[in-house]
């Protein structure tokens, strides 16, 4: 057997081995009126500070590095079309990844937020799908605390010198489950279990959404990649403008 | 460039089966909607029925829920934006590769 052949084989057992994991039901964004009010305006005025930040920030980028704008625009067209894409996962039933790792990587969490609070809006306005009561817990969950954990892994894996596509793929990966961690949680302490209150309830929050999200989380890890690839490839100049690539590295 | 041609191939390759193959091997699943798990989940920690206090504003103005085929279409027009900015950017950018002599 060749080394090819070799990977190859150890790469369809990996895929196997993922698919065989047992079955649950799942969820996404938190529905519209399933949070009492309080958890609402707690969870929005959260993210006020980031989204703040993020309109600064954006400001900033439109009038100093106007050449980005593009790597803007394809950041959020990426959460656009990520999160609209509803995928049938190994637990039998369907949820969708976040896409907003990309931004997250390119940019920062700040900027992501923005791009995410406009994909989350069309959502809720249009498709009935998250809520506008829900929207601030949903804003922090998925345009919030997934990129900060996607940002942060993206720097810590720039400092200890990982391979980059590696780097990135763990970015988005950890940065999608993180997402659904908050939900959970977010769930949970708004409907604390009779027995074990909020811990356990956070845990079978998770029970629901781990399986269905780990095999998109693992997809929208790939796609991330694929497009830092192409991007890698075609738009060298504006990685450089916003400071994708360390000194030395980018010819 | 033959690296990256072939890392593209494997992923995506890759992307495909992950996301259908669950439908092939989980046959009776409904596929249903991730958020009723979640209500159903809610239901099941509170011990009783959640009546949402607040309804979406869609279903409100429309009296009722957003018909599936149309909730498809705004899905499809949502991944339409999506992909046809991206499509754009990349065509662009390409373009530009190709045809600009000095490439940096």
């Amino acid at each position: 057997m060749s080394k090819n052949e070799k990977r190859l084989l150890s790469l369809s057992a990996v895929l196997s081995a993922a698919l065989c994991v047992p079955t649950a039901a799942s969820a996404m964004h938190i529905m519209e009126g399933y949070l009492p009010p309080v958890h609402c305006t707690l969870w929005a005025v959260i993210c006020i500070p980031f989204l703040v930040a993020g309109v600064m920030a954006i400001r900033r980028t439109l009038s100093e590095q106007r050449r980005a704008l593009i790597l803007l625009a394809m950041s959020g067209a990426f959460i656009f079309v990520i999160s609209s894409l509803k995928i049938p996962s190994v637990s039998g039933s369907c949820s969708h990844m976040t896409g907003t790792g990309l931004a997250a990587i390119l940019f920062n969490p700040a900027i992501t937020s923005i791009l995410g609070i406009i994909v989350l809006l069309f959502q809720a306005i249009l498709l009935a799908h998250g809520g506008l009561t829900s929207l601030g817990a949903n804003t922090f969950s998925m345009a919030v605390a997934g990129p900060l954990v996607s940002w942060g892994i993206w720097k810590l894996g720039r400092k200890m010198n990982l391979n980059k596509k590696v780097t990135v793929f763990l970015a988005a990966f950890l940065g999608d489950l993180f997402t659904y961690c908050v939900t959970s949680i977010q769930l949970a302490v708004a409907n604390p279990s009779a027995q074990g209150g909020i811990a356990a309830s956070a845990v079978k929050f998770l029970g629901v959404f781990a399986p269905t999200q780990l095999p998109l989380a693992i997809i929208e890890g790939i796609l991330t990649m694929l497009i830092i690839i192409g991007l890698e490839t075609y738009a060298k100049p504006e990685l450089r403008l916003i400071g994708f690539f360390r000194e030395g590295e980018a010819r | 460039m033959s690296k990256n041609k072939k890392t593209l191939l494997i992923s995506l390759v890759l992307v495909v089966l992950m996301a259908f193959l669950p439908l092939f091997l989980v046959k009776d699943a409904e596929f249903g909607g991730s958020d009723d798990a979640g209500s159903q989940m809610v239901e099941e920690i509170r011990g009783e029925a959640y009546e949402p206090w607040f309804a979406p504003v869609l279903e409100t103005a429309l009296g009722g829920e957003l018909p599936g085929e149309v909730e498809s279409l705004l899905f499809c027009i949502q991944t339409g934006i999506g992909v046809g900015v991206i499509a754009y950017c990349f065509g662009y950018l390409v373009a530009r590769k190709k045809y600009k002599r000095d490439d940096d």
